[in-house]
């Protein structure tokens, strides 16, 4: 176990060396610089301003000051956002998405597991046949139709719910509703496929020839085997909804790390578009080790190595 | 040897002749034999059987349909802008249009109205599809190629090749690909659009650059997934018989490979592809409306959406139309991919 | 006479299952009968109906399989009759079953120990301690060693022959009257089935329940069973002792698997004879006898109508025209000469 995460922590360094590196180079073949865009600035000035936070060197010996930084754990200024650094913003944005995009799962798993497994134990009936179709529907709605839908109708329509911001508690139930319906229609057909896969296996005709009951063959015999799948798929859900949440956060005009990642491309605000990346990286992987850590646990024939 | 029989009444008297030896062809005509079928037909014949499979193919066709052909003999323009026409409601004429058909002209309806710049909205939701699906499809189809190349290669050569070529997937399959595409799909069309201007690179200009940027940027990434599944099952393919066959009557790799090993995995490969449409479209629509897709005029389905959010309390429809039309191209590719799975899955087939 | 006590008693039992295609009949007419700490072997090859007729002395039938006629009996229940809930206290008390397949037989995701200890938990009124220590006896009865580690591995972590003896284990740990074995060596070496097998014998002796062997190899039964049922397209075709069956087979698809086994005794240059021809499909049964087609003295009346049973020493009976055609002759003869 210290051996495997030694090994994943390694590997996740390797990565994130990657996405710096590829993010670094990649974002400044975009002609023009952060500072072109604003109105009456002279070239004097824009000098001073680019010799300030060093992007009047080479970029070899930008790219080269700015992961020895990165060893120090230091993402640097804010081009954009005068005086605060990037780790502070990180620091104050990423707690509003991580806590939406938690929710979100914690709602899409606790709808996906119970839904998948209902319809598979019915499976062709009326019951089976509903869940399927709202399942597959559920995956084939963009988050922005669900979200505006939520809206005309919550808002516009019955002026129920408020339909900007995080102030308060029901202001989470329309993003997360509309964060949630993909990942929790994902996981219904995931948990149906499984579980039935896993109905016609040979142990669980074995439960059944011991005379174990039906709650039990179901939550002990099957459930731990079928929920593997629905595990593996936890980190890229994750991932997505780490990222995925940028319209969700876009149209509910939420203050998340998402808007703000899009905003600083948009601005070439370079300091801003590494650290997102970079710390967005990391976290997802670490997230993953986290995941196939629970898998192990769950399914005692893998062996983390 | 010989043992006492017990006699036992029967409940008829047969005849003398009912003893007498059965032919062969009587003994044939009884044996009612399943018709053996090949993969293929097999497959076809169950996939014609799942009437959701076969309408969601029906919608597809008529997309195509609608998308690909109509724009062709359409009266209006994606691009054109009609002066004295900007906003109007689905069905409604401008003034100007109002008077040439009370000069007796006939004039074509607006059947989604036009947007602020008085281009006709239903023209622009088509070619929308359009894009999104030629996105989807083009981006799909290099997954396919990049994909299974890099996992039949990894699959059948195994050992260090295998090894070195998994840990490179590992390493795409971690990085956030959300982030990744944002950020090329931004970057790429600079020297793309440089490279346009060179010759023999027009057809860069033709398509946009960001639509090419948006293609290699899925290509570049998402290949990842294909390769995965490709590599595991040339893994077990390349276990049977028949390679073994091939290999001893000295076929070369590449043959092995090309010739026995792809087309064995063709059903799966299909499927995947089928699922993987529209996944790309979804990608492409959510970048389109964080505004960082295809770059105007051209719509696409995702910018059509995004454009009409600010509007849509007054013209719901504006946005309805095209995010209708991306839920509809998802759902029915999504519903033919599992059709084709159910039918050609050899897998699920043994249930 | 009295009325014999049976461990199982059926009596023509029908089977069907009912599927996309249609009625699948896998049991026709179907009716066996066994003493308490009898051994039966019932062979047959794949889709006979073997398997089915035993699964249906638990109850354990299919999802949409039906029994639609006649009647099912063991240790005194009706199993045709009871339901779901009444079935699982004698699923795993008093019948029990090993499969064909220990690989998959076992779910991976629990140690050996808990599969062992959730039968005895289920069935008795062993608690604690009691129940780990009956566990480790069970293991220790099935000839594992180090059974206390044992307990605490996962079946992925065993050989397969360990995992059948550990399947066996589990199906001993109420000691059943009835252990059915459907097919329990097949998916092992052939040094692992011999060990299996003695294993199951032993605790035959020991132990003193009933075991119906579920297998299509021969040599397997011919050193097991007392009495074997020969099954072909969903029906009993011969039934009869062992020595009934392997010295004086009646039906010729009994006789000819005995020509397909190989014998090491005879000469060497004797050649195997296959049984050509595919089983018949149940989706469509035949109106006559199921071997029919493949049978190489087939008959005109074979292909119309049923076989009747003829009855021969003891138990052994059989269905077939062919031993029908005899009696005829004979009676007809007489019928002749009375004129």
């Amino acid at each position: 176990m210290p051996k495997y995460i030694a090994k994943r922590v390694l590997m996740a360094l390797v990565t994130a060396f990657l996405v710096a590196t590829l993010t670094f180079f990649v974002m400044n073949m975009v002609p023009g610089g952060p500072f072109l865009a604003e109105k009456a600035v002279t070239p004097q000035a824009q000098a001073a301003m680019e010799a300030k936070y060093g992007l009047d060197k080479p970029l070899h010996v930008q790219y080269l000051t700015y992961m020895s930084g990165l060893l120090h754990g230091d993402f640097g200024l804010s081009l954009k956002k005068r005086g605060r650094t990037v780790a502070q913003i990180i620091s104050t944005k990423f707690p509003v998405s991580a806590r939406l995009g938690g929710i979100a799962l914690l709602v899409a798993v606790f709808f996906g597991v119970p839904f998948g497994s209902v319809a598979a134990f019915n499976r062709g009936k009326a019951v089976d046949n509903v869940l399927v179709v709202f399942s597959t529907a559920g995956i084939a709605v963009p988050s922005f139709l669900s979200s505006t839908l939520l809206m005309f109708i919550f808002t516009t329509k019955l002026n129920l719910l408020p339909s900007l911001g995080l102030k308060n508690p029901q202001s989470y139930i329309m993003p997360v509703i509309a964060l949630s319906l993909y990942p929790a229609s994902y996981i219904a057909r995931l948990m149906r496929s499984s579980m039935l896969d896993v109905m016609g296996q040979d142990y669980m005709r074995t439960a059944r020839a011991k005379g174990v009951s039906n709650f039990m063959s179901i939550f002990k015999h099957a459930m731990r085997n079928a929920i593997l799948p629905v595990i593996t798929y936890l980190g890229p859900l994750l991932a997505s909804l780490m990222t995925g949440s940028f319209i969700i956060e876009k149209i509910f005009n939420i203050p998340g790390l998402g808007s703000e990642f899009v905003g600083a491309i948009t601005s070439r605000d370079y300091p801003m578009i590494m650290g997102t990346t970079i710390f967005l990286a990391v976290f997802i992987i670490a997230m993953n080790v986290i995941v196939d850590i629970t898998y192990a646990i769950v399914d005692p024939r893998i062996k983390l190595r | 040897m010989e043992e006492n029989r017990k006699t036992n009444s029967l409940s008829f008297q047969p005849a003398l002749d009912d003893f007498a030896p059965a032919s062969v062809s009587e003994r044939e005509s009884l044996v009612v034999m399943r018709e053996s079928v090949s993969f293929w037909r097999d497959g076809i014949r169950r996939f014609r059987k799942n009437r959701i499979a076969m309408s969601a193919l029906f919608i597809v066709f008529l997309i195509v349909i609608f998308c690909f052909i109509i724009p062709m003999f359409y009266p209006y323009q994606y691009e054109q802008q009609m002066k004295g026409s900007e906003r109007l409601s689905p069905m409604q004429y401008s003034k100007t249009e109002q008077e040439s058909m009370a000069r007796g002209e006939k004039v074509f309806p607006h059947f989604l109205g036009t947007d602020q710049n008085g281009r006709d909205y239903m023209i622009r939701v088509l070619v929308g599809g359009r894009v999104s699906m030629t996105v989807g499809l083009v981006a799909s189809f290099l997954i396919l190629l990049i994909g299974s190349v890099y996992g039949s290669i990894a699959g059948y050569f195994g050992g260090m090749v295998d090894m070195i070529m998994m840990r490179i997937v590992d390493i795409i399959y971690t990085v956030p690909d959300v982030l990744i595409i944002i950020l090329l799909a931004q970057t790429l069309k600079y020297p793309l659009e440089k490279l346009g201007n060179a010759p023999g690179f027009g057809w860069i200009q033709k398509l946009g650059p960001n639509m090419v940027s948006m293609f290699l940027v899925f290509a570049l990434l998402y290949w990842v997934g294909m390769a995965r599944i490709v590599r595991s099952q040339i893994m077990v393919l390349k276990q049977s018989e028949y390679v073994t066959a091939a290999k001893a009557l000295g076929a070369n790799d590449r043959r092995i490979i090309g010739k026995h090993l792809i087309v064995n995995c063709i059903g799966t490969l299909i499927v995947t592809t089928t699922l993987q449409i529209p996944s790309s479209i979804f990608t492409e629509s959510f970048l389109s409306f964080l505004g960082l897709g295809v770059q105007a005029p051209m719509p696409s389905l995702g910018s059509l959406a995004s454009a009409a959010l600010n509007g849509f309390q007054t013209y719901p429809e504006k946005l309805f139309a095209p995010a209708f039309l991306i839920f509809v191209i998802i759902l029915s590719f999504n519903l033919l991919g599992d059709g084709l799975r159910d039918a050609f899955d050899p897998k699920l087939k043994q249930q | 006479m009295s009325e014999e006590k049976y461990l199982v008693d059926i009596r023509h039992e029908q089977l069907s299952f009912f599927t996309s295609a249609g009625e699948v009949k896998a049991l026709n007419d179907v009716s066996i009968r066994m003493k308490e700490g009898e051994v039966l072997g019932i062979v047959g090859e794949s889709g006979s109906g073997k398997s089915v007729t035993a699964y249906s002395i638990m109850g354990l039938t299919a999802q949409n399989g039906r029994i639609v006629g006649g009647s099912v009996e063991f240790n005194g229940h009706r199993i045709d009759e009871m339901k779901e809930k009444e079935l699982r206290k004698i699923r795993g008390s008093e019948v029990s079953i090993i499969f064909q397949d220990p690989m998959t037989s076992l779910n991976p995701v629990w140690t050996v120990g808990n599969q062992i200890e959730e039968s005895i938990r289920l069935h008795t009124e062993k608690r604690g301690a009691e129940v780990r220590k009956r566990a480790r006896e069970l293991l220790e009865l099935v000839g594992i060693n180090e059974p206390e580690k044992r307990l605490g591995q996962y079946p992925h972590e065993l050989s397969g022959g360990m995992r059948q003896r550990v399947m066996i284990a589990i199906a001993l740990a109420c000691e059943p009257k009835l252990l059915i074995a459907d097919e329990p060596t097949t998916a092992l070496d052939v040094t692992i089935q011999a060990q299996i097998l003695e294993l199951m014998q032993d605790l035959k002796k020991k132990l003193g329940m009933g075991i119906i062997m579920i297998t299509h190899d021969l040599g397997v039964v011919a050193s097991m069973c007392d009495n074997i049922a020969v099954m072909y397209a969903g029906e009993i075709v011969e039934y009869g002792t062992t020595d009934d069956i392997f010295y004086r087979p009646m039906h010729e698809y009994t006789k000819g698997l005995l020509r397909s086994i190989p014998k090491f005794h005879e000469k060497d240059y004797e050649r195997l004879i296959p049984i050509e021809g595919q089983p018949v499909d149940l989706l469509n049964p035949p109106k006559g006898c199921g071997f029919a087609p493949r049978c190489q003295s087939c008959m005109k009346i074979c292909l119309a109508k049923k076989p009747p049973r003829t009855d021969f020493d003891g138990l052994h009976y059989s269905r077939c025209w062919l031993l029908q055609k005899e009696e005829f002759l004979k009676n007809r003869e007489g019928e002749l000469s009375h004129v």
